[in-house]
């Protein structure tokens, strides 16, 4: 496989077979072609008669108007926006239909029904849940604050928190203050307790002689 | 699914039905066959959103669904039908094959049906109606029965057909609060259905409603309310009508035959062919490879009578016709002077390889076409035997083969003359094979329909402020012009469009214009591939 010509050029199949010779390479490839090349023949004209003009202008006509058609599904639009004054008449001059198109539903599998939504007590659980997960982190937040203000911050705290809680209905919501109340008693806790014991030197009085270089 | 077809897929949904739909229609054809809550988690949608996509999509059969991995009792999957995805490109062809077939009237109604999917025949009816009234002047209607005769006549051609009856799988439990277990209904082929083309019977008398512009929203619900009463009246509820899409695929076929006949031969020929092609259009199943056998007796007896053609005449075409090289028409036996078939399978990959020569030569010149004609001929050439064949200069017949084997239109069959592949001691042949090349080339009109409709979607959002200021003024002329104004005023609001922005609009208009004609032309040649590659896959 070494063939004779060691550092010469050589290719390992016989060049003639192919019907090329060693001149008349064809140019190698620097880099990918460009997006818009350069084309030598350029395409014939287009069909144009009665026919594709009358194509032309169905396909168009079918474009405009499927999207009127309720089939046309728009994704949720903010609520947040009051329904312009121009938007019922719009409707009426571009003749969008009814949105409420329904399929027949023993043509289509019974899950794709929309379900009415029920049950006043999910509503409000949802909402007990928001409040709680808010609070939870204004607590975070103030908690931070803690660290630096002390105690007498937290009281105040406290008191603010607890006439949010008063205009909630549930009687959950009071067992979540104490569970605060009792949390943050114990982080108090935590500050004041010390982990160590009496006998550790841990940062007591080796802060004097600095000889030795701390990691 | 190609990527190019999915991503094909994607912009027609994209167009008729919104972004939406496009999401999970192109989520599901990639997925393959997802269940409602994993295709609304995957996509990361609201769960009624992707309820009505879905909705939608059954609508229009181009989603089934059925009894999943799970079984019957387990969720309901869902599957993309992409074909019927990509038959939207073919839309305005159908509509306008029915008008020249059935008149305004057949135009409408398929326009309605494919427009809406599925449509019963009261509804159809009615609507067409009134969108015929509203086109006619002043004091005429149309009256029901000439739309009811319209549609009979489409669904005895078999170009309507019903919609398959949905058989209930599992039992339907009542109404439990939290979860009630899915109904799985399997939808089965249309063709199946022995009363697929049964007329249902309904009692529809009456004519289409004009609508008028001036008493507006209380007409149109009151219209509406009564329309909906009157539906549960006519008699043919759960009855749905679709477009059959193979029979007017079949018929597109049969004009390609018969033109390229006309084409190739002459205008007597093809009516010959159209007459044998007419009277064997019941009888030939959908991908037959050739038609029934036809007496010339028979033929004769069938050709339309304003042709005046005599019997030895006709028995000349006929000859003419079975000795071309095409091979469009071929002679099976003698009894009832003389038995002749249509070569439908031939006649397809007759005009298949037609086009791809015709590619070739508009891509790369007429020697190239040339060397490429040579190689579907001889199947497998050496380098210099190409040369010798062609005519072609050495030199040139390489740089040729060269980029055709680069687009990989050509390609290179390595045979050994000893066991070890040694490149001095095998032949490398030059070899054409039409199907994958349609392959190819089929792939290659995806993309070019894709890019075309992207182009399109530039050009609009690039000049959308344009537009919108020219609707806007359309829009103040034409109530102007209804409530009756001078001339004066008219020219002032037209006016407010400049010059420049006047030829910018019509130079826009004139550049989507061509960019339609153009996909419309493309699909053409897809339908053409198409049909040439479910032919030879169907007679494998």
């Amino acid at each position: 496989m070494a063939g004779k010509g060691r550092g010469i050029a050589a290719f390992s199949f016989n060049i003639e077979a192919l019907g090329l010779s060693r001149g008349s390479m064809p140019e190698t490839q620097r880099g990918p072609t460009p997006l818009f090349p350069q084309i030598e023949y350029k395409p014939g004209p287009l069909k144009a008669g009665e026919d594709e003009d009358y194509m032309r202008a169905l396909k168009q006509e079918m474009r405009g108007r499927m999207k009127d058609l309720p089939f046309n599904i728009k994704p949720h639009a903010g609520k947040g926006d009051v329904e312009r004054y121009k938007e019922k008449y719009a409707k009426e001059i571009k003749r969008i239909e009814d949105e409420n198109w329904t399929p027949d539903w023993n043509r289509v599998p019974k899950e794709l029904k929309p379900q009415k939504k029920i049950i006043r007590k999910k509503r409000d659980t949802k909402k007990n849940a928001k409040i709680s997960s808010t609070e939870k982190e204004e607590l975070l937040n103030k908690l931070d604050a803690l660290e630096k203000k002390g105690d007498v911050k937290s009281d105040e705290e406290d008191e603010a928190k607890g006439e949010k809680k008063e205009n909630n209905e549930e009687g959950e919501e009071e067992e979540l203050e104490e569970a605060y109340d009792e949390e943050e008693i114990e982080e108090e806790n935590d500050y004041i307790a010390s982990y160590f014991e009496d006998g550790d030197d841990f940062g007591g009085g080796s802060d004097d002689n600095m000889d030795e270089a701390t990691y | 699914m190609t990527a190019q077809e999915v991503r094909l897929c994607g912009l027609l949904l994209q167009e008729h039905f919104g972004d939406v739909v496009e999401k999970v229609g192109t989520h599901l054809i990639r997925s393959g066959v997802l269940t409602l809550r994993a295709l609304a988690y995957e996509t990361k949608l609201a769960l009624d959103l992707v309820k009505k996509s879905l909705c939608v999509l059954v609508q229009h059969g181009m989603c089934t669904f059925g009894a999943g991995r799970r079984g019957p009792a387990g969720p309901v999957e869902y599957r993309i039908n992409c074909e019927r995805i990509l038959h939207m490109l073919r839309y305005p062809r159908y509509i306008y094959t029915a008008k020249s077939l059935y008149g305004d009237t057949g135009e409408l109604i398929v326009e309605e049906i494919l427009q809406r999917g599925q449509m019963t025949m009261s509804s159809t009816v009615k609507t067409v109606a009134d969108r015929l009234t509203h086109n006619m002047p002043e004091g005429q209607s149309m009256d029901y029965s000439e739309v009811v005769s319209a549609f009979s006549r489409l669904v005895e051609t078999h170009f309507l057909q019903r919609c398959p009856p949905m058989a209930s799988a599992g039992p339907s439990s009542s109404g439990a609060v939290d979860t009630p277990p899915p109904v799985v209904t399997q939808p089965a082929e249309p063709e199946s259905h022995p009363e697929c083309y049964k007329l249902p019977y309904i009692n529809l008398t009456g004519q289409g409603k004009r609508r008028r512009s001036s008493e507006d929203g209380e007409d149109d619900k009151r219209a509406a309310k009564k329309a909906k009463t009157d539906n549960s009246e006519s008699g043919d509820e759960g009855i749905y009508w679709q477009v059959n899409f193979q029979r007017f695929h079949l018929h597109f076929r049969d004009q390609a035959i018969i033109s390229a006949v006309s084409c190739k031969l002459d205008q007597t020929s093809s009516e010959i062919v159209r007459t044998m092609l007419r009277m064997s259009e019941v009888t030939t199943p959908a991908h037959a490879a050739f038609t029934q056998a036809l007496s010339a007796n028979e033929i004769f007896r069938a050709l339309p009578s304003n042709y005046n053609i005599a019997r030895p005449i006709l028995d000349q075409y006929l000859t003419l016709l079975v000795d071309d090289p095409m091979e469009f028409v071929g002679k099976t036996g003698d009894s009832g002077g003389g038995m002749f078939v249509v070569n439908l399978h031939r006649a397809l990959a007759n005009l298949a390889r037609a086009t791809l020569e015709s590619v070739v030569q508009e891509r790369f010149g007429s020697r190239s076409a040339r060397i490429f004609r040579l190689l579907l001929r001889k199947r497998h050439l050496e380098q210099k035997q190409v040369e010798d064949f062609a005519m072609v200069p050495a030199k040139e017949a390489k740089d040729m083969l060269y980029t055709l084997l680069s687009e990989n239109l050509v390609q290179l069959q390595e045979v050994p003359k000893t066991p070890d592949f040694a490149p001095s001691r095998t032949f490398y042949l030059y070899t054409v094979n039409q199907l994958p090349t349609a392959r190819l080339l089929l792939q290659h009109c995806y993309k070019t329909v894709g890019n075309l409709i992207e182009r399109r979607l530039y050009e609009t959002k690039e000049n959308k402020r344009l537009l919108e200021k020219s609707q806007r003024i359309e829009a103040i002329l034409a109530s102007l012009q209804a409530t009756g104004a001078e001339a004066a005023q008219l020219t002032e609001v037209e006016e407010m469009i400049t010059a420049p922005e006047r030829q910018q609009l019509e130079s826009l208009r004139h550049h989507i214009n061509k960019l339609d004609s153009s996909e419309n032309q493309v699909d053409e040649t897809i339908f053409l591939l198409e049909s040439y590659i479910n032919s030879t896959q169907a007679s494998r």
